[in-house]
């Protein structure tokens, strides 16, 4: 790799040294990465590895005990998950996060209105804040038209998961954080979503950081995969050279 | 509570339907308007006292059903509109400048109460309305010099509208169902608009609007002032209408059938409130009859109603059309 | 001196009622997440009941022991059954909204089917003063409080040196844990319920003969038991008794050198302040927001 692309690296997303100690247990021991504008990142690791952790230190939900996290070239550590929304970072949750009584439309409009204007022109918006044809456009792109108009909370796991994913792409996030978008999504939807996430990364050009345990899936998305392991960076690279990684293998199978 | 479609959401949707449904509002309002010239004027007062209190109703729904706070305090914005109006107009200020004072009053004391909600999960959130009405409560009965105490304020001025007077019990009637009218229209469109849906996200998932851009604490702050605002303003028409204003309405039991009313009637639906103030204003005097027993039935009734139809009186349709018990 | 004296003494007394109230409340939280905005009523409910067992006849300590079978059938067990079940699982605002309606339901109850009157209620301890450092102690005072200690340190002793309490508390510090364990749990959210109902029952013995037994009665007392509960700390039993004491003292304090009429005010503004500094309660330890 040339010495320009890390720096590119480095100016967009830039993890250093995180910690997060709960007590005497280090969920998360130093962790450092870069992604790039526009790369999916990929993290593995088997549970309690401290994925989640890391990203909710990321995301601004847990404050981490050291270390920072730059976006952009801007220190966000630590930053509300409001404020990281608003410097165009997304993400999806590991459970089922979607507004239940509002329908599959108004689900991805709500996503997405809070970027539009202010707040006194929201006020006197269209219902719709503009962004109907946006919010149909990505019905299509999900396949959910015979459902757009049904209350989010009445439809199937897989199809609020697929809401909630389409939701955090809504407002065209600089970077998205993923957090296991393929759990308890039947084997067939996991296909669709992977295809799905690689038109997204083409048309809107977003960086993605994607937590999972579905390894084909990883392997198959992510050109840079990192293995995380009770709390530190076992390896990374391209997901050949992490999957043939001995170490990686035993850490899955444990000893 | 119970997975039911947001009624203003429908709407965006099931357009003809809605069509249907104006026309049936506008018979049901036409006939309401009309009502009060086959009635005495206790009657009359009763239908003028049933818009007053859907005013207050109607903010409770949205700090409530839409924006999903908590509140047992609705009854004390209604005590400060009423008290603001009761010494205001009796110092001769003219009711149209008093009304819009004791709405952004009451906008403004309902952004102080809404801080707690920032802090503390719903049920804490309960109490503090609560504290918060019970404090108004006394601050009425106790501070005799502004308030006249257990005595009260009498001799409270009607307005006039355009040179004409609405002393008389219809023309007053006339006024309030307008200005009701014209409130729940607002607010219709209020929810409409992009921060009616921003009220539902909070409301549905505060965590996941966050993650969204959704200032939640902006949103929540504000469901709770302009529900606020809403009782302050029916708090001048009550003052208006009953020309006397004590403490004893305002007391915190008002507050709680006030939420029990947004409950009853279907919370977070759009004419949930008028099902709820029907079945705490006018039913009580329809059923006089039955004197205290009314309380005591509506209250285990609230209960009953909990557990076998948590989606109020309107999901009742709902529950046909599923054919099958959901929440 | 002696005056201060006699205002924290009978101030703890009327706080240690609030405790009782505030513990059983407390109580059910942590067993079952059940906030019971009912609470006054279930202090309410025990007063008429003991008024009834003793105009057919019964002393008091007979009302009070039969009261108690009664109140854990009724507001233990049936409460639990017909209102607790069926709600719980919905989360905590329904059975909120429930409790509210079931306030509603029991005051008018008893004003439509017995009486809107207040009526006396005789006091289980003698009456009169003694005399302590310039300070007029009311016997009744010092009955309350020992009373209430003796009640509370039984509970204390049962639910850290019995099996079934130590079982109790496990639930109520972690019900999956609990039941992973091969705890009873139902069983012992049941307990609790009864718990609440005998902690009333001893409320409203010792609270009545002041206040007077009357169908709002619940009024005063409902909030106060919520407002100490939160306080102390409502995640903490301690808290509760903590929270009941200082707003019984600071009431009595501020009702003589402040305003009476205030003094109903006392327990609210403790409970807006603590809720504004310390949302946790002064004894509480931080719930963290969950993901």
């Amino acid at each position: 790799m040339s010495v320009g692309a890390d720096e590119a690296r480095a100016r967009f997303l830039e993890v250093r040294d995180v910690r997060k100690a709960y007590g005497a247990i280090k969920a998360v021991d130093g962790v450092s990465f870069d992604v790039a504008r526009g790369e999916i990142v990929g993290v593995i690791g088997p549970n309690g590895s401290g994925k989640t952790t890391l990203f909710n230190s990321i995301l601004g939900q847990i404050t981490p005990s050291s270390g920072s996290v730059e976006f952009c070239g801007e220190d966000i550590t630590g930053l509300s998950p409001l404020d990281l929304a608003r410097r165009g970072i997304g993400r999806t949750f590991q459970s089922l996060q979607v507004f239940v009584k509002l329908s599959v439309r108004d689900n991805l409009i709500a996503a997405a209105q809070e970027f539009q204007g202010t707040m006194r022109s929201r006020l006197l918006a269209p219902p719709d804040a503009g962004l109907g044809a946006r919010a149909d456009a990505m019905i299509d792109l999900f396949r959910l038209g015979h459902v757009a108009g049904r209350p989010a909370g009445s439809l199937s796991y897989g199809q609020q998961k697929l809401i909630d994913i389409a939701m955090a792409f809504m407002p065209t996030p600089r970077l998205v954080l993923l957090d296991e978008p393929c759990a308890g999504v039947n084997p067939g939807l996991v296909e669709e979503l992977r295809e799905l996430l690689v038109t997204l990364n083409k048309t809107q050009g977003g960086s993605f950081v994607v937590i999972e345990h579905n390894m084909d899936f990883i392997m198959k998305l992510c050109p840079h995969v990192i293995c995380m392991v009770e709390g530190k960076v076992l390896t990374e690279g391209p997901p050949r050279t992490v999957q043939s990684n001995p170490r990686v293998l035993e850490a899955y199978l444990g000893n | 509570m119970s997975v039911v479609a947001d009624d203003v959401a429908l709407a965006r949707t099931r357009r003809p339907l809605l069509r249907t449904a104006n026309i049936a509002i506008a018979i049901v309002v036409v006939a309401f308007a009309l009502l009060p010239l086959l009635l005495k004027s206790y009657g009359t007062y009763l239908c003028t006292l049933f818009c007053v209190t859907l005013m207050a109703t109607y903010g409770l729904n949205l700090t409530v059903g839409y924006a999903g706070q908590m509140s047992l305090g609705q009854a004390a914005f209604y005590g400060i509109g009423a008290y603001i109006a009761a010494i205001a107009l009796k110092a001769g200020i003219s009711f149209y400048l008093v009304l819009p004072v004791a709405a952004i009053v009451c906008f403004v004391v309902g952004l102080l109460i809404g801080f707690p909600a920032l802090r503390v999960q719903h049920h804490y959130l309960a109490f503090a309305t609560l504290g918060f009405n019970i404090l108004v409560y006394l601050v009425m009965r106790n501070e005799e010099k502004i308030t006249g105490g257990t005595y009260g304020i009498s001799g409270v001025p009607r307005p006039t509208l355009f040179g004409l007077s609405l002393d008389g019990v219809l023309a007053f009637f006339w006024f309030t169902l307008a200005a009701t009218l014209i409130l729940i229209a607002l607010l219709g469109w209020l929810l409409r608009s992009p921060w009616g849906r921003a009220f539902a996200a909070l409301r549905d998932n505060p965590i996941r609007a966050e993650s969204l851009g959704i200032n939640i604490t902006v949103y929540t702050l504000l469901a709770f002032a302009i529900g606020a605002a809403c009782a302050g303003i029916a708090g001048v028409f009550f003052a208006a209408l009953v020309q006397f204003v004590e403490p004893a309405p305002f007391h915190f039991a008002a507050s709680l059938m006030m939420l029990l009313a947004i409950i009853v009637g279907g919370s977070g639906r759009f004419f949930g409130p008028v099902i709820g103030t029907v079945v705490i204003v006018l039913l009580p005097e329809w059923l006089r009859f039955m004197q205290n027993w009314y309380l005591a039935i509506f209250g285990f009734a609230v209960v009953a109603l909990m557990i076998w139809l948590p989606g109020g009186v309107l999901s009742i349709p709902e529950r046909f059309a599923l054919g099958k018990v959901r929440r | 001196m002696g005056e201060l004296l006699q205002l924290i003494v009978s101030g703890t007394a009327a706080g240690a009622i609030y405790a009782l109230a505030a513990l059983g409340f407390t109580l059910l939280w942590q067993a079952s997440g059940t906030i019971n905005f009912a609470q006054g009523e279930f202090v309410m409910v025990p007063a008429f009941i003991m008024l009834f067992c003793m105009s057919a006849g019964a002393p008091l300590w007979l009302a009070f022991l039969a009261t108690c079978v009664i109140a854990m059938l009724l507001l233990g067990v049936l409460f639990k059954r017909i209102v607790v079940d069926p709600l719980i699982r919905h989360g905590v605002i329904p059975l909120v909204i429930a409790s509210l309606g079931l306030s509603i339901g029991l005051k008018q109850l008893m004003r439509a089917g017995y009486s809107a009157q207040a009526f006396p209620f005789p006091s289980p301890f003698p009456s009169g003063h003694f005399a302590i450092a310039g300070a007029a102690i009311s016997y009744a005072d010092v009955g309350t409080l020992l009373f209430a200690a003796i009640i509370v340190l039984g509970l204390q002793a049962f639910l850290e040196r019995t099996v079934t309490g130590r079982a109790m508390q496990a639930v109520a510090q972690n019900t999956d844990a609990a039941r992973v364990l091969g705890i009873d749990v139902r069983r012992m959210v049941l307990y609790t319920f009864l718990i609440n109902a005998v902690l009333a029952v001893v409320a409203a013995l010792l609270v009545t003969p002041a206040y007077l037994a009357k169908f709002d009665m619940g009024d005063s007392i409902g909030p106060k038991a919520f407002f100490a509960a939160i306080i102390g700390g409502f995640n903490q039993t301690r808290g509760a008794l903590l929270g009941g004491v200082l707003i019984g003292v600071l009431e009595n304090v501020v009702g003589f050198y402040v305003s009476p009429a205030y003094k109903e005010g006392v327990a609210l503004i403790l409970f807006l302040v603590v809720i504004l500094v310390r949302p946790e309660g002064l004894l509480g330890k931080a719930e963290e927001r969950k993901v």
